[in-house]
């Protein structure tokens, strides 16, 4: 067995895992804010990388001041996809909804695909060295930043959610909306931030992802590879989120190293999280953590 | 006609806190609830609203509060207003803005948050600095929900109530609509209940309407009472009034049993005050 693989796919998986659950942390948080399943959530990350990549190449703006930038554009993105088509399908079948969502994912790959080609474009590069030895592991610091980043969203979520006044409102919405606004919340407005604050972490996702690897359209498979992760955590949990998306990234990483040293299929990698979410919800049908509803039939 | 008792009125009108005048509601587009409500609350009154099961009072409630629009409610007639200002069409978040909070039947406190949470939820509204100072104004009218530092939804329902009560202060709110505090509670609880009621009216100036069908309890310590009959205020009176009116007696402080509703007394005409 070669040990040291194993530890650094272990790693990997952990990296790539803690950005999942970034993600998947979006996801949920619009899911339990407005009951919308997002399947643009891929998206998000692929508008928000390629509006990155594009003003720190095109404008050679400090990376800095073009990721601010990105934030700004779309957190007002967010609130515009929210207001515009999403408000509109307010009291439709939860179907009709997620036949909009899966049409706003084709219609923005579509698009992105207009504006930027198909190709794979290099982030400029950000940090001065390729690699750093972690306990003589092989690390990109772009992996370490992603791994930093994404455990300080997860401890500003959790802040926003237990400390802040909107946190709260938000939590109060997703727990019942006539009694959020019998407090004088606007559910309404409640919608719109949520979109917000997912539309901009996921870009802070897509941007990290796209320093990594480049950004492509193949950013937005991170949305479909986000449904293992929420469903494993159960949907309508916040750390059930982060937790599905850790176990994911390292589940993939894992039926690598069994693939590429026994089985040698060449697709365990991308398919493994897929088969352990069939798995799951045989066994648990609302997830690790999942807010139990019983259907008699 | 009209004309002549709203000039009339302009002196008592400055004391009015909340004015319904001959409400119809409508659920659903065909289910009419309510059938021409009117009734008036004092400033720093303790009002009643009583009957039985399914007269329309909470739905009267959330047509003051604004809440029936979002259960496919509407206000179909008549006007509400707040100090003189109709709020009928404005929405439930504008109107607890406006000063007027309503705890809803069933208490509906967050149960996934502690009580300090829902406490900090009820002050969604200020943006001051006494947001603290007041918890612990509410901590001391409710001592025993200092205490309680888990999940509010494993309170017992006495803390419940309390808990929404409390959430209620903490929005600072001129009015508040009460929706049957007492229901679910040991009858030593709902004397200590109402007991704070009574007590934040007098201290806090907060005006009250209160829906109850504890006719004993809420007569006790109201100013006066109107009383609801299938969407259709059928009585009203000064809360001593009421008491010792024989039918009130009958039907709701229990006693004779001749009638069965006040429907068939020809004597209970409302006071015609907007025809
Ligand atoms: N959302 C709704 N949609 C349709 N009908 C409703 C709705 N809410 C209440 N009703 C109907 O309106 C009538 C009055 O209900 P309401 O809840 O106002 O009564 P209530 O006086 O508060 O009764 P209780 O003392 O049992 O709380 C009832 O017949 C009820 O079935
Ligand atoms: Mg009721």
């Amino acid at each position: 067995m070669n040990v040291e693989l194993l530890l650094q796919l272990v790693v990997n998986g952990l990296i790539l895992g803690t950005l999942y659950g970034v993600v998947a942390m979006c996801f949920t948080l619009i899911y339990k804010a407005s009951q919308v399943v997002n399947f643009a959530q891929g998206e998000f990350l692929l508008i928000g990388a390629w509006v990155c990549w594009w003003l720190l190449t095109e404008f050679q703006l400090p990376f800095y001041a073009g990721f601010l930038l990105t934030l700004v554009f779309m957190m007002v993105f967010g609130i515009v996809l929210q207001v515009l088509v999403l408000r509109p399908m307010i009291g439709e079948p939860v179907i009709s909804v997620i036949m909009v969502t899966i049409g706003l994912s084709i219609f923005f790959q579509a698009i992105m695909k207009w504006l930027f080609g198909v190709f794979t474009q290099p982030f400029p590069p950000i940090f001065p060295i390729r690699s750093v030895d972690i306990f003589g592991l092989n690390v990109q610091p772009a992996y370490l930043m992603s791994m930093v980043i994404s455990l300080l969203i997860m401890a500003g979520f959790a802040w926003f959610f237990k400390y802040s006044r909107l946190g709260l409102a938000m939590r109060a919405t997703a727990f019942n909306q006539q009694v959020a606004q019998s407090l004088g919340i606007s559910v309404k407005q409640m919608f719109a931030v949520s979109w917000a604050i997912s539309a901009m972490v996921s870009a802070l996702a897509g941007v990290v992802f796209g320093i990594v690897n480049g950004v492509s359209p193949a950013l937005s498979f991170f949305g479909i590879k986000v449904f293992p992760a929420v469903i494993l955590g159960g949907l309508d949990s916040i750390v059930g989120a982060v937790v599905g998306g850790l176990i994911i990234g390292v589940l993939e990483n894992l039926a690598e190293y069994v693939d590429g040293q026994w089985l040698n299929l060449g697709n365990l990698y991308a398919i493994a999280p897929f088969y352990a979410l069939v798995l799951i919800l045989m066994i648990k049908p609302y997830g690790l953590f999942g807010t139990e509803k019983i259907e008699r039939l | 006609m009209a004309q002549t008792a709203v000039a009339g009125e302009t002196e008592a009108a400055t004391q009015v806190a909340l004015a319904v005048n001959n409400i119809e509601v409508v659920y659903d587009e065909v289910i009419l609830v309510l059938r021409g409500v009117s009734l008036e609350v004092g400033k720093g009154a303790l009002v009643t609203l009583l009957g039985a099961n399914g007269a329309g009072k909470s739905t009267a409630l959330k047509a003051i509060s604004g809440l029936l629009k979002t259960e496919d409610g509407e206000v179909t007639r008549g006007t509400i207003a707040l100090n003189g200002e109709r709020i009928d069409h404005l929405a439930p978040e504008t109107i607890v803005r406006r000063g007027l909070f309503q705890v809803m039947e069933g208490r509906r406190i967050v149960e996934d948050m502690t009580p300090i949470e829902n406490l900090r939820l009820g002050a969604y509204t200020r943006r001051d600095s006494e947001i603290g100072a007041d918890i612990e104004m509410v901590f001391s009218y409710f001592p025993r929900l200092k205490e309680r530092t888990g999940l509010a939804g494993y309170l017992s329902g006495g803390e419940q109530q309390m808990l929404a009560i409390g959430r209620a202060l903490m929005a600072r709110p001129q009015l508040m609509l009460l929706d049957e505090p007492s229901m679910g509670l040991s009858p030593l609880l709902v004397n200590e209940v109402f007991a704070i009621i009574r007590q934040l009216n007098r201290d806090l100036g907060i005006t009250m309407l209160l829906v109850e069908q504890n006719a004993r309890m809420a007569l006790r310590c109201a100013d006066y009472g109107y009383i609801m009959e299938s969407g259709k205020i059928v009585l009203d009176g000064s809360a001593a009034e009421l008491s010792n009116n024989e039918d009130v007696k009958e039907f709701y402080l229990g006693g004779g049993e001749q009638r069965k509703s006040f429907k068939n007394l020809k004597s209970y005409k409302r006071r015609k005050r907007w025809l």
